[in-house]
Parts: structure tokens; sequence; C-alpha cells
């Protein structure tokens, strides 16, 4: 959920100007943001799953250490989302272990 | 190769304020950060400051990161951005990635300011989608303005913990409860007081039995500690949330200085393992200096004079500044930072620097 007012920071004033695609499903998102804010703006907290035992992962430091965090991104594996900026037509996947490259580049 | 008089590694409040202080007294100075934007965490702390007026107590975070940022872009100092130090070698050669290919930097002096990060916790559930860092769900409320959650237990009574619990209740979230393994709260009084008033219960001596959820977080069990730390059994309470935000500590982002050959001291007050300085912040190996968090996790007031103190140094033995004029200058800085390390909360900080600064001592 986006945070439209605050009381310090004051109202939003960015509106969302790009579109990405995450697992086939297209969601909003505004250019150069994280991509794992866009993703947490739309709900989505599940970023990929383990290699092993297939467990679920998502967002643990946000600042580009943990990798908890990392999904395929246009065809490239392991992208750390919480430091990749958005652009708009960006194709994402929920990584599967440790991905696969793959033709989407 | 590319050379440089003083490379800084880290653009946060430590790196940014060394610059400051060495370009003032003209050094050529290279920052490298690996982020796509300067400042280090000082952008998500929307807080006022403590400390005295010197320390810019009162000002917000933010706004003395952007005062930062300003005062580097008039000084000029180059700032490479997206740039990540992978590699400290001899001679002072930094090896870093920018845009997919590899560099190499060569430096007369390199200060190491690479921050630290946040501790995790264990317990069943503690890997599931929703479980995070009280830091980063400071970075994704007050830097990328979108809620983790709406319903959110916070782990860690310290100021991170009760701050960000605050912070979290500004930008729209609830939460539903504050645990604290130790007896007595943490941090700040006058930060616990503030999330009581606004109606947030605070549990101590309680700890995470289980948080529950398959493909994410759904539910909190909390459990009671007795005096030797063992959970009591009855004593559970659950409670409905979405989220779970760990502020159990930080650890210093040592590797670099672990790779190049510093010596290091175990200090848990400050970390755990961290590079041993003098009083010029200047490690066992020459011309090489540590400042802010990576020598001992503290807060952004004391890592800015650190990097101060750090830049002073470094621009002396590089000779841009006199014996005398130095000499003032770095006593001035260390006033400040004795002040930073008083009261109740700074003592033992004081203490364990102090530490810290005699390890040099035994082992020479």
């Amino acid at each position: 959920m986006r945070i439209v007012h605050h009381p310090i920071l004051g109202d939003e004033t960015r509106v969302c100007n790009a579109i990405i695609t995450v697992d086939g499903r297209q969601i909003p998102a505004i250019e150069g943001e994280p991509i794992a804010a866009a993703l947490l703006a739309a709900g989505i907290k599940k970023f990929r799953e383990t290699p092993k035992h297939n467990k679920p992962r998502g967002i643990f430091c946000a600042i580009g250490r943990c990798t908890d965090c990392v999904m395929i991104v246009d065809g490239i594996p392991n992208v750390r989302t919480c430091i990749t900026p958005v652009r708009d037509g960006m194709i994402i996947k929920t990584q599967k272990g440790l991905g696969e490259w793959s033709e989407a580049r | 190769m590319k050379t440089t008089e003083m490379a800084i590694i880290g653009a946060g409040p430590a790196g940014l304020s060394c610059a400051v202080e060495a370009a003032r007294a003209g050094a050529k100075v290279t920052v490298l950060d690996e982020n796509l934007k300067p400042g280090g965490q000082l952008f998500k702390q929307i807080h006022k400051f403590f400390g005295s007026r010197e320390h810019r107590a009162g000002t917000r975070g933010f706004r003395i990161g952007q005062q930062l940022l300003d005062e580097t872009e008039k000084l000029g100092v180059e700032v490479l951005l997206n740039s990540t130090v992978y590699g400290l070698y001899e001679d002072r050669l930094i090896a870093y990635i920018k845009d997919g290919r590899d560099h190499t930097l060569k430096a007369e002096k390199i200060v190491i300011a690479t921050g630290a990060s946040e501790n995790a916790l264990a317990f069943p559930g503690c890997t599931l989608p929703g479980v995070m860092g009280a830091g980063a769900a400071q970075t994704m409320i007050n830097v990328n303005r979108v809620l983790p959650g709406e319903k959110v237990v916070m782990v860690g009574s310290g100021n991170v913990g009760l701050i960000v619990s605050y912070q979290l209740m500004q930008a729209g979230a609830d939460v539903v409860a504050l645990i604290e393994a130790a007896p007595k709260i943490g941090g700040y009084g006058v930060h616990a007081a503030k999330i009581r008033r606004a109606g947030v219960p605070i549990f101590a001596s309680t700890t995470i039995k289980e948080v529950l959820g398959e493909e994410r977080v759904e539910g909190v069990i909390t459990v009671e500690l007795d005096e030797k730390w063992k959970q009591v059994n009855g004593t559970e309470r659950q409670f409905e949330a979405d989220t779970v935000c760990l502020a159990v500590g930080l650890s210093p982002l040592t590797e670099l200085a672990w790779m190049a050959g510093c010596e290091f001291a175990f200090i848990p007050a400050l970390g755990g393992h961290v590079p041993i300085h003098d009083r010029n912040m200047e490690t066992t190996l020459p011309g090489i200096y540590v400042a802010g968090d990576v020598t001992g996790v503290e807060e952004a007031s004391s890592a800015m004079e650190e990097g101060r103190l750090a830049g002073v140094a470094a621009a002396e033995s590089l000779g841009y500044i006199d014996a005398q004029k130095a000499e003032e200058l770095k006593k001035e800085i260390w006033g400040r930072l004795d002040a930073l390390r008083t009261g109740p909360f700074g003592e033992g900080r004081r203490a364990a620097k102090f530490k810290q600064l005699s390890s040099r001592r035994l082992m020479a």
C-alpha cells in the first residue's frame, strides 16, 4: 500500500508512470523506485523460493545486503530488487532456486 | 588506472563528512558507493536528531543528509555511485564494479566507511515474507513511501525499535505490540513514552515463540521469558499481524577491512569484531582509516564526527593541514565525540571505544 499522506514528508507528489509485468500480471509502478517497493505496493510479498525446500522469501534488509529479495528481471536471475530501479516494461518473475537465464532479455 | 589522493568507501554520514573535511582542506577526494544515491541511511531518518546544537540536534536526519550532499557538491568532491567496491589490495589499490565493468582506483589514503547491516533473529517462521529488519521497514515507508504491512509486531526496544514503531504509525500502520526480551526497555524513555501514549502495548521479558503462516506472515505467538531467558509455558499471547520487524542490533560491515589485513578487536558492545584504530581513526595499516558504524555501531551523529576526524587526519598526513591546525581541529571533534558518548546510554559506548583504542597500544 502506498503512503499518500504523511505528517512529516507531506503528500505524495509522484504518480505511477510505468507498468511492470510480474509473473504475467501487470502492475503500476513509479519509474526509478526500487522494484521491491512497487511489488510491496501491489501487495506482493513473496519474491522467490529457496533451492532445496521451495520455501518463500521476501524483503529482509531492503538495502542490497542480504539478497533475500532476488528475482528474475528481464531474463537475468539473482537481481536484487530492493536496489534495482523500475523501468517501464520490465518483465519480472518469481525466482525458483538459483533461477535461470532466459531468452526474454 | 585511475588515481586519487583520498578514496572514501561509502557515501553515508561518515564518508560524506570525511569527504567534506578533506576536500575543504584541499585534498583530491573520490567517494565510492554501491547505491544509486548518496546519503547512506540518513534519508530514511525523518526524526529529529538528539544531542546538542552543535550536533544539529532538532534537525531531521534527511535534512542533515541534504546539507551534507550540498556541501560535497559545492566542494567538487567526486562521488562515484553505483560503484561496488569488492577488493582492497596491496599498495592501496581498490577494485570496484560499475555498470557491469571492472575498474581499479589507486589512492594514497583510503577511508573505509561502509556502515553496518541489521541482525537477524532465529525463531520458527523467521524466514517468512513479512519478517524484515526494522531498518528495512523504515526504508520502505520513509524513502519509498510504501507500507510493508498494516499490522506490525516490533521486536526490540532499543532506539531503532522505538523510533521505527512511531514512524510506522506516522505512515499509517498499526503497531500491535512491541516486545523486548530483556526485563526493561532498551532505548530512551522519551521515545518509549511517545509510543505508549499512542497506545502501543510494550511487553518486556518477552520473545517470539513462533510466526504463523505458510506463504507470508499471518500471526505471531509471543512467550514470556524467566530470569534465565527460558520460555515460560502458559504465557503465550497471540497477535494478528502481517509484518514482524526485527530491531535486534546491527553488525559492522567489515569485509573490506578484513581483506585489507587490518587488525581487529572483539568488542560485543560495538557489534562484534571491529577494526582497531588510533585517535586519528587510522587502522593498524598505515594510510587506511575507518569511520562510522564499520568501526563500532553507534549512531549517525558519532559517525559524522568520526568521518570528520578521519578527514582531518588524512588531509594532515597528505600535507594539506599543518600539525598545529590539525591538532586544534581534532581536539574540537574529540570534544564533540566525547559529549555524544556520555550519559547512561553513551557511557557504555565510550568505555567500549576506549577499549578499542587501547587494543592498538596493547599490540604495539
